[in-house]
C-alpha cells in the first residue's frame, strides 16, 4: 500500500520531516528522493520582493491525485508526498515539497522528476511577483511543457515494448 | 443552462471578478464557442479573452481543449498556462 500525502497550504513546511515521515516505522524502503522548490531573489534578472501564488481549490488537489496515482501505476512506489504552499511567499522560502519513496533508487528519482514536471505544467497554480516596477505574472516557459510531454514520450515508447 | 464561471490569475484581473453565474446560450455547444460569447460581452472581457488560443480551460476541475462540448457541466473555469511548482 503506497503512502499518500497532499497537502495545499499557506504555512511553511519542514521538507526533513515529511521526508522522514515516509519511510517512518517500515523496512520496504530502500530509498527516499526528496525535491524542494524554492523562492528565488530574482526573476528574468530582476530582484523581486515576493511571490504569490493563486491556486484552484479543488481542482488543484484533484489534478494533484491523479498525477500521483498516475506515478504510482508506472513505478513501485511506496510512499509519496506533495505539499504545495499559496499565498505570499518571500526569497529563500519553499514552495513545493515532492518526496518519493521506493525499495530501489531508480523508481524513487523518476517518480519524483515526473510529479515535478506535472506540477509545473498542469497543477493550476500561477506565480505573480512583486517588484519594484509593480507586479507581474510569470509567464509559462516552453522548456517546462517539453520536460513534462517527455514522460508521455517515454509512456509511448514503454508501451511499444 | 446556468453554469457558475471561475477565473483566475490575469484572466481574473481582465475580467473584474473571481466567479459568476450565467445562462448559457443554447446556441453554444464548445468551450471555444463560449469564449467567443464572452469576449463579445464587453470591453473587460473583450481584453480577457483577446489571445484565446493562450487561454486554457477546465470543465469541473478536469482540463479541456477548445473543441470539447460542454454538455452538462455545473462549473467552467479559464485561466492562463499554469506557472505552480
Amino acid at each position: 500500500m503506497t503512502r499518500v500525502t497532499l497537502r495545499i497550504q499557506r504555512e511553511p513546511f519542514d521538507a526533513a520531516a515529511e521526508a522522514a515521515a515516509v519511510a517512518r516505522g517500515r523496512t520496504d524502503v530502500g530509498a527516499v528522493v526528496s525535491f524542494t522548490g524554492i523562492c528565488r531573489g530574482d526573476e528574468a534578472g530582476e530582484p523581486i520582493a515576493a511571490l504569490t501564488l493563486e491556486y484552484y481549490p479543488g481542482m488543484a488537489e484533484t489534478e494533484i491525485g491523479r498525477h500521483i496515482a498516475e506515478a504510482c501505476e508506472r513505478w513501485p512506489l511506496i510512499g509519496v508526498t506533495v505539499v504545495h504552499r499559496h499565498g505570499r511567499i518571500m526569497p529563500g522560502e519553499d514552495i513545493v515539497l515532492v518526496v518519493t519513496a521506493s525499495s530501489h533508487r531508480r523508481a524513487a528519482f523518476a517518480g519524483a522528476e515526473f510529479l515535478m514536471d506535472y506540477l509545473k505544467t498542469r497543477a493550476p497554480f500561477w506565480k505573480q511577483v512583486e517588484k519594484p516596477g509593480g507586479n507581474t505574472w510569470i509567464a509559462a516557459k516552453t522548456i517546462d511543457d517539453t520536460a513534462a510531454e517527455r514522460w508521455r514520450a517515454v509512456r509511448e515508447d514503454e508501451a511499444a515494448e | 443552462m446556468k453554469v457558475t464561471l471561475r477565473y483566475f490569475a490575469w484572466v481574473r484581473e481582465r475580467v473584474g471578478k473571481t466567479d459568476e453565474v450565467i445562462e448559457v446560450p443554447s446556441s453554444i455547444a464548445t468551450i471555444g464557442e463560449l469564449m467567443d460569447w464572452l469576449a463579445a460581452r464587453g470591453d473587460e472581457y473583450a481584453y480577457a479573452f483577446e489571445n484565446r488560443k493562450v487561454i486554457r480551460a477546465a470543465i469541473d476541475h478536469v482540463h479541456v481543449r477548445p473543441e470539447t462540448l460542454i454538455g452538462t457541466a455545473s462549473e467552467i473555469a479559464f485561466f492562463p498556462p499554469m506557472t505552480g511548482g
